[in-house]
């Protein structure tokens, strides 16, 4: 049951997208983040929206792979809904009744946020379903950079996200087994009101960060003796180096993302 | 006492991993099974599915006359009589003192409190610790070979009338194992349980079993007693499976010409055997 959990799931396939430089992508995706908020109208998301499937459909993704990962947030988007269609005043009154009225400005900031958050995530999630964890984290590596001389600690940084999504599935897997084998001796994981649940939660959460101490232990020591210390001077395997494809993805973002700003 | 009728297992995931193949099995009260096979042949997920931490996908699993894969069936009552010790029980320890992590299993049974202790004691006893000196420490504190006592009491402080054990001697140092084995034993032929053993030691499993499962990919290949099942040398090594030491060294002998019973499973009585043969052999 633990196994329904998927963070930045990514999904190989052979795409220009895929290819795309990792660096390049997360600073396409900040700007285009950028230019969502200063979106002012539904022309400019519906060039967004236009733009963004052009991009899944290039990626090769599957596309009910990519709606899938709005289901998580599917109840903040409801609630954002009904919280500006009633509570947002102004315009016309389409509908009242006693106290409660639904006015055309609601109506209208409530569709507006809405697209803007659907947008948001759909956006965000093809870079996670087109780039591999640790693509992404050398991308962030080689971006954060230029900020070590301010002391920000770029490779260590990288270094934790690489080692926390590597260990996701091996702690989802512990979970399971370590459920299982307290199930084994009567324990109760799916009855109960919420405190009894959360109390019925120990015997699971005690041994699964027992054992995630454990593994670090062990891993800090495999890395030491191994000589591990740091980013300094280390070179690596696949070393990330720009395509003119890059920059013709960079290009043809900058002019959407000022186009869309512009309506 | 367990049954199991054409039951298949399919892992619902990307691969769609068939881990068990049409299984039938008729466990008897008073059994002790050895259950070999390499890995991935199906043997874990076969144990799970006897105290219905899984459901197969098809086929039944009875246990003492409950079809658990019908409806209503209280899955508790099935894991208080099929105890499961799983690979490294000790990973499961979380309470704060010896005491508290063996009452965990009877306190979720509903018993009351002195019924608890008393079983508690007992089960401290069976794993030959002090109950006095152990039960108000910390599992944590304990060296890995306590630590596993302490998480086989836990669950033999369920009475279970089956025990099933994964692996329960990996990793543990040769005096450790070899009081685990005989511990097994009393338990089998003193407590009268039925034990399911899952071991990739042979000697272990000719040592103490009565019945013998060679599982491969899924399905059982061989089924009998400890000398039927390692009579079939050459089907073992095929599935990558080894005999025990003793049993080895008979064959061998045996290869040579020396008339020799090969049935035999205690170091003491194999030694008796092949002094005996090298007398007789001397003679002619």
């Amino acid at each position: 049951m633990l196994k329904d959990i998927t963070i930045g799931q990514y999904i190989p396939r052979n795409s220009i997208i895929h290819r795309l430089d990792a660096r390049m992508k997360i600073i396409i995706t900040t700007l285009m983040i950028i230019s969502l908020f200063l979106i002012e109208g539904f022309t400019g998301f519906g060039i967004f929206f236009l733009f963004l499937i052009i991009m899944i459909f290039m990626s090769k993704l599957p596309v009910k792979k990519v709606l899938k990962g709005l289901k998580p947030i599917l109840f903040l988007i409801m609630l954002t809904l009904v919280i500006h269609i009633f509570l947002t005043k102004g315009g016309e009154v389409l509908w009242s009744w006693k106290f409660i009225s639904i006015e055309s400005e609601g109506v209208f900031t409530g569709f507006f946020m809405v697209s803007r958050i659907l947008l948001l995530i759909l956006f965000t999630s093809t870079l996670t379903l087109t780039t591999s964890p640790l693509q992404l984290t050398d991308g962030i590596e080689y971006i954060l950079t230029p900020l070590k001389r301010f002391g920000v600690p770029a490779s260590e940084l990288s270094m934790m996200m690489t080692i926390a999504l590597r260990f996701i599935p091996t702690l989802l897997e512990e979970a399971d087994k370590i459920m299982k084998a307290q199930m084994a001796r009567g324990a109760d994981f799916e009855s109960g009101n919420i405190i009894q649940r959360a109390k019925n939660l120990i015997p699971l959460l005690v041994p699964l960060f027992i054992s995630a101490f454990r593994r670090a232990d062990d891993l800090a020591l495999a890395m030491e003796s191994r000589c591990y210390r740091g980013g300094e001077g280390r070179t690596r395997l696949h070393e990330l180096r720009y395509h003119y494809r890059d920059f013709f993805a960079l290009g043809t973002s900058l002019i959407i993302g000022i186009i869309v700003s512009y309506f | 006492m367990i049954e199991l009728k054409n039951v298949t297992h399919v892992y619902q995931d990307e691969n769609n991993v068939t881990a068990l193949n049409d299984i039938n099995l008729d466990i008897e009260h008073g059994e002790f099974i050895g259950l070999v096979g390499h890995t991935g042949s199906g043997k874990s997920t076969l144990v799970q599915l006897l105290n219905g931490l899984i459901k197969p996908t098809q086929g039944k699993v009875i246990v003492k006359d409950t079809v658990l894969t019908g409806k209503k069936v209280n899955l508790k009552d099935i894991r208080r009589s099929v105890g499961l010790v799983f690979q490294y029980p000790e990973h499961q320890l979380f309470e704060e003192t010896i005491y508290a992590d063996i009452a965990f299993g009877p306190k979720n049974l509903g018993l009351d409190k002195d019924e608890i202790e008393v079983r508690v004691k007992e089960a401290l006893n069976l794993v030959n610790l002090d109950y006095e000196k152990f039960k108000d420490r910390s599992p944590f504190n304990l060296s890995g070979g306590q630590q596993r006592k302490i998480a086989l009491a836990g669950v033999l402080a369920l009475k279970p009338d089956v025990l099933i054990l994964d692996e329960p001697s990996a990793g543990l140092d040769p005096q450790a194992r070899d009081q685990l084995a005989d511990l097994l034993r009393i338990l089998h032929q003193e407590k009268n349980m039925t034990i399911i053993l899952i071991s990739h030691r042979m000697e272990e499993i000719a040592y103490l079993a009565t019945r013998v499962i060679v599982m491969h990919q899924g399905e059982v290949v061989l089924d009998g007693t400890p000398a039927e099942v390692f009579s079939h040398e050459k089907q073992l090594h095929k599935l990558a499976l080894d005999l025990p030491q003793i049993t080895e060294i008979l064959h061998q002998l045996r290869a040579k010409g020396y008339a020799l019973n090969t049935d035999i499973f205690s170091i003491q009585a194999a030694a008796d055997e092949i002094l005996n043969a090298l007398r007789s052999k001397k003679k002619c």
